[in-house]
């Protein structure tokens, strides 16, 4: 059993009628993100590890189980633990660039 | 309307109207903490500037709607790799603890999880219990903050000094916000339309990890952000059919037990009797 089973309060009923359009189009979203890449003017960023990443959260996705967003949370973090030697940058990009 | 506290929200970042904005929706206090400029500022002096606009304007600006306006102080994490002026900077801290509207050092913490980021984050902790200060916590934004949370959670953990109730440590999602709670520490969580929390995950971690130690914020600033997504927050609990009474919790009463550890802070003129149920 999940620990966090029916720790919300609505039923799966009443969850599908109010929430299922606003997630329906996120999910089109996504699609639409994809399909722009692929029919993108130049293919060059195929291997991008922001994409590679994005790929895998995909899987997370509509992977079995629960905690979906921790797990895709994961995919997309550094799990290192050395503090780096100096700052390279200030900002971050949304996805762990393993080879960077 | 429920009454809220804005426990993080960067209004040098923001216009007067926000601030009407923010008193329109119920917001009857907030605090600020000292954040990055958007640059790397270039000597001491823009900080003395920044601290006195957090001590002096910014509490008549927000008085003008009716809100309490309180503060933390410090270097932020951005700039924290500058150890020469880490160090002048805190030098320059103690002068202004004493000021009215100071509740303690904030928002420290880590950005890229560097040694000298480190060392000035240790160099905080240091300063805030010299002068027996309360903590407020930056975590590190996207891809950085398991790693930070984590360096961030171990070293104040390992630290005997600190008492982990008089510490939040901010901006926690789905992956970062057990490790903070299992350790005794305060959680917030801050509702950022694209790089933080939306309100229905917010929602979700008060479902999954209950209401005890949690605030939630806007922490808005001057980026994508928006100065009224607690009321947002709060009409998503109504959505999920939860009780005014654990939204009055979250988004008032759990901010008066952390602040009111400073003795500094005092309730708003008008607190939970006038709360329209």
């Amino acid at each position: 059993m999940d620990v966090f089973s029916g720790t919300c309060p609505l039923t799966q009923q009443q969850l599908v009628e109010e929430y299922f359009l606003e997630h329906r189009t996120k999910v089109l979203d996504i699609a639409a993100f994809l399909d722009r890449i692929d029919r993108s003017v130049a293919r060059d960023a195929e291997d991008d590890f922001r994409i590679v990443a994005f790929r895998r959260a995909l899987k997370e996705l509509c992977s079995e189980g629960s905690m979906r967003v921790e797990r895709i949370q994961m995919v997309l973090s550094d799990t290192t633990t050395e503090p780096l030697q100096q700052r390279d940058r200030q900002g971050a990009f949304g996805a762990f660039d393993q080879d960077g | 309307m429920t009454q809220y506290i804005d426990i993080h929200a960067h209004m040098v970042s923001r216009t007067t109207d926000d601030y009407q904005r923010m008193a329109l929706t119920g917001c009857v206090a907030l605090t600020e903490p000292a954040f990055w400029a958007g640059f790397d500022r270039t000597s001491a002096d823009a900080f003395a500037d920044y601290f006195n606009r957090l001590t002096d304007f910014e509490p008549k600006r927000a008085a003008q709607y009716g809100i309490q306006h309180y503060t933390w102080l410090c270097l932020n994490p951005k700039e924290g790799e500058d150890r020469e002026l880490a160090r002048e900077v805190l030098d320059m801290i103690p002068r202004y603890l004493d000021r009215p509207n100071v509740l303690g050092i904030g928002e420290i913490g880590l950005n890229r999880v560097t040694r000298n980021e480190l060392a000035t984050f240790i160099d905080h902790i240091d300063l805030a219990m010299q002068h027996e200060q309360l903590i407020h916590i930056h975590t590190p934004h996207l891809e950085d903050k398991y790693k930070g949370t984590k360096v961030i959670v171990d070293t104040a953990a390992a630290d005997a000094r600190i008492m982990p109730g008089r510490l939040m440590v901010d901006h926690v999602e789905e992956h970062t916000i057990r490790m903070v709670l299992e350790n005794g520490f305060w959680a917030g969580i801050t509702l950022y339309p694209t790089t933080k929390v939306s309100p229905g995950r917010a929602v979700d971690l008060i479902e999954m990890y209950g209401s005890e130690r949690i605030c939630v914020a806007s922490a808005c600033d001057w980026g994508p952000s928006e100065p009224i997504a607690v009321p947002q927050f709060m009409l998503e609990m109504r959505r999920r059919g939860h009780s005014e009474d654990l939204i009055h919790k979250i988004v008032y009463e759990n901010p008066v037990e952390f602040l009111s550890q400073s003795a500094k802070f005092n309730l708003p003129q008008r607190p939970l009797d006038a709360v329209v149920r």
